[in-house]
């Protein structure tokens, strides 16, 4: 797809989301209705088959305008499985099967599948076969973000392949990419309300923004949430390049750096509301329970922190920069 | 919040080649360094290390030829720059005129100033300094003091600078001095001009500062009815207070705000080979590492591009600084200093000091988080 192909969509995305979702629908999500009406105004922009390839019919984008596609839904804790159905018509297209109609997700065999309830058909990834299944009976589960995550029984398979080695053999790796740019994106829009309230709450006669005390702790903040964005857009570049697998090193990185940011981003943010923010009604909170349950998903900081510190120690310190510089490189020579 | 994006970059297709030559040089060159010795990196200053590397061509990369430089790309010159920090080079001697004043000299000097001062840098035989802070001007640097008058031929220069990194070892600063007076109310940014002090010039005191490392390297140096020549006056009269913040991204977001105790966490690697508990915080010190240069690049790719990156510059040194600074500290909690190997201990111990300066030069984590602050709205 064009860049500016890529430009427009993203800019389609980011008005539907803003207009179809606001903290109504994230309430309604919560009671288990499906925000259908969201769904109705975001379907046609074609992000079902936006990561499939031209010539299976698809759109063909890269992983990294997808990371600013993941990144807008989780500016907007869209309340919509996009993000999943993305990556499950990925997985299909990539073993050569052909992509449903309807809501589309996809989970690793034997784990919870995220809006498992709500969808038509689920993709199962197993050690390196796809298969996919009518989504069947949703025993419910959920995150503390409370979005669906449930145990599934599903039909019997309807499909079923084998992914290219470049994807590797298991979800996780695109399950963490795409929860690392959401986090990026869940970042930025806690960043907008907080420095907004900051500018607004008055005490001891001026806005608490004029205080050095908060103005370091949300400059802190934009660093590190802008910390999370570039490494989840370099490890979905990362991705493009080297493939799913291979770009291992890169995404658990994007999830490592996500993760923390999103630790650390959270408790200040909820420090600079104080109270207000732990309120029910409040809409901080839709975007603090997403950033400490998609820490969780896709591998933590500590699974991909001790698979990354492992193979540093295994390839010995002299080789720790030069294969960090490598691995950018050697597409080049 | 505009100035906190930040638009991806990788390195050039060139940069894997000459990558290769700067570790095979560094590789003959440093054989004999002392863990100390790549423990300072870019405080260590060793002029016959900057005249080697000035003849592989390495100082003023992007500069002109005519001017003595090579008229290759910034990324490029990144390449240059990352590999030297990473195996702990001493590049003191040519860091701030390679960074900072030839850069200055090329945009604002003239002619005669470029055609003089510039081969000179390139070569690895002139070194520079940095003349900013005073003993009562350091984070409120436009309070500064020291003055030059107009005098026949030239210019009459009174005052103190401080915190002069290299300033008894350096052929030449490029002082912010006050060249009219501040005028009433707030414009105390108004009146200052960059001066270019030869520092043989007669009425130079240099007085060393030892620092609590047991090293010297920085200084007070007092000014004393210093006559300069006209042509000492570098870019515009009253302009000096914008010239030096110009400066400031391409000071500020280098691989240097990144890298400074790289070499300790390779020894840290290597030290703990095998050792499980260790890989969990370790994993986490590389992909904080990785995470930085890639924000690295994409300001030094801004900035390519003629963009002005001052604010994502600030947020990557503050970022960058708080890595480096930590990591002698998170090191420790995996192994004790009597287990570590002598080499990793000594610049362990260095480190442990040297640390502490990380979040100080360059302007406080305090000023880069102002500006971020400034940047989202806040004051």
């Amino acid at each position: 797809m064009s860049e500016d192909l890529s430009a427009i969509l993203q800019e389609q995305v980011a008005r539907a989301l803003t207009d179809a979702t606001d903290v109504a629908t994230l309430r309604a999500l919560e009671t288990g209705a499906f925000p259908q009406a969201a769904w109705d105004a975001l379907e046609p922009l074609g992000l079902a088959l936006a990561l499939v390839p031209e010539e299976a019919g698809g759109a063909g984008l890269s992983l990294e305008d997808a990371a600013g596609l993941f990144l807008l839904l989780g500016q907007h804790a869209a309340p919509l499985p996009l993000a999943e159905g993305m990556g499950a018509a990925l997985l299909l297209a990539a073993a050569g099967l052909p992509v449903p109609e309807g809501v589309l997700t996809f989970a690793a065999a034997g784990e919870a599948v995220p809006w498992g309830r709500h969808a038509a058909h689920v993709v199962l990834v197993d050690g390196g076969r796809v298969s996919l299944h009518p989504a069947g009976i949703a025993t419910p589960g959920e995150n503390i973000g409370r979005e669906p995550r449930d145990a599934l029984a599903p039909g019997p398979a309807l499909e079923e392949g084998a992914l290219p080695a470049r994807f590797g053999a298991e979800a996780r790796g695109l399950t963490a990419l795409i929860r690392s740019a959401q986090m990026a994106g869940a970042l930025q829009a806690a960043l907008a309300l907080a420095v907004d309230y900051a500018n607004t709450r008055v005490q001891f006669g001026r806005p608490i923004g004029r205080f050095q005390a908060i103005q370091q702790q949300l400059a802190l903040f934009a660093a590190e949430a802008a910390a999370a964005s570039v490494a989840a857009r370099s490890a979905a570049r990362a991705a493009d390049r080297r493939g799913l697998a291979d770009a291992g090193f890169e995404i658990g990185c994007a999830k490592i750096t996500a993760g923390e940011a999103a630790g650390t981003c959270a408790a200040i943010a909820h420090q600079v509301f104080a109270a207000i923010g732990v309120t029910e009604e409040h809409a901080l909170h839709h975007l603090t329970r997403r950033l400490w349950s998609w820490r969780e998903e896709g591998g933590t900081e500590r699974f991909w922190a001790q698979r990354i510190g492992a193979a540093a120690q295994a390839r010995g310190g002299a080789a720790l920069w030069p294969d960090i510089t490598a691995r950018d490189e050697e597409f080049l020579i | 919040m505009e100035g906190l994006r930040f638009t991806l970059r990788d390195t050039p297709p060139e940069a894997a080649a000459l990558r290769a030559r700067v570790r095979d040089f560094l590789d003959e060159a440093g054989r004999d360094w002392t863990p100390e010795v790549r423990a300072r990196s870019w405080m260590g200053f060793d002029r016959a290390f900057s005249r080697a590397v000035g003849a592989e061509g390495w100082i003023g990369m992007g500069w002109p030829t005519a001017y003595g430089g090579h008229a290759r790309s910034a990324m490029e010159r990144l390449v240059v720059l990352e590999e030297m920090l990473a195996a702990g080079a001493p590049v003191g001697a040519h860091w701030i005129g390679d960074r900072q004043s030839g850069p200055l000299i090329l945009r604002l000097g003239t002619e005669e100033q470029r055609r003089r001062i510039l081969p000179g840098i390139a070569s690895g035989a002139l070194a520079f300094c940095i003349g900013l802070s005073e003993p009562d001007s350091g984070s409120d640097l436009a309070s500064l003091r020291t003055k030059a008058e107009r005098v026949p031929g030239g210019w009459r220069l009174n005052g103190r600078k401080i915190w002069t990194t290299f300033g008894h070892l350096c052929d030449y600063m490029i002082a912010l001095v006050r060249t009219s007076p501040a005028p009433e109310g707030a414009a105390k940014h108004k009146g200052l001009s960059q001066l270019l002090v030869d520092l043989r010039s007669s009425g130079i005191t240099i007085r060393p500062i030892r620092e609590l490392t047991g090293d010297a390297t920085f200084n007070e140096i007092t000014f004393d009815d210093v006559l300069l020549p006209e042509d000492a006056l570098i870019g515009r009269e009253g302009a000096g207070w914008a010239q030096a913040t110009s400066e400031l991204a391409f000071e500020r977001s280098g691989p240097d705000r990144i890298l400074s105790s790289y070499p300790l966490l390779a020894e840290g690697v290597t030290a703990l080979a095998g050792d499980t508990a260790a890989a969990e915080p370790l994993g986490r010190e590389v992909a904080r590492l990785w995470t930085l240069r890639r924000m690295s690049l994409a300001v030094a790719g801004m900035l390519e591009d003629g963009e002005d990156p001052l604010r994502q510059a600030a947020l990557v040194k503050d970022l960058g600084n708080s890595f480096e600074q930590a990591l002698p500290g998170n090191l420790r909690r995996l192994i004790d200093t009597d287990a570590m190997p002598e080499g990793m201990r000594r610049m362990h111990a260095y480190l442990t000091m040297l640390a502490t300066t990380f979040s100080l030069r360059g302007g406080t984590r305090e000023i880069m988080r102002g500006i971020i602050a400034k940047e989202l709205g806040l004051r």
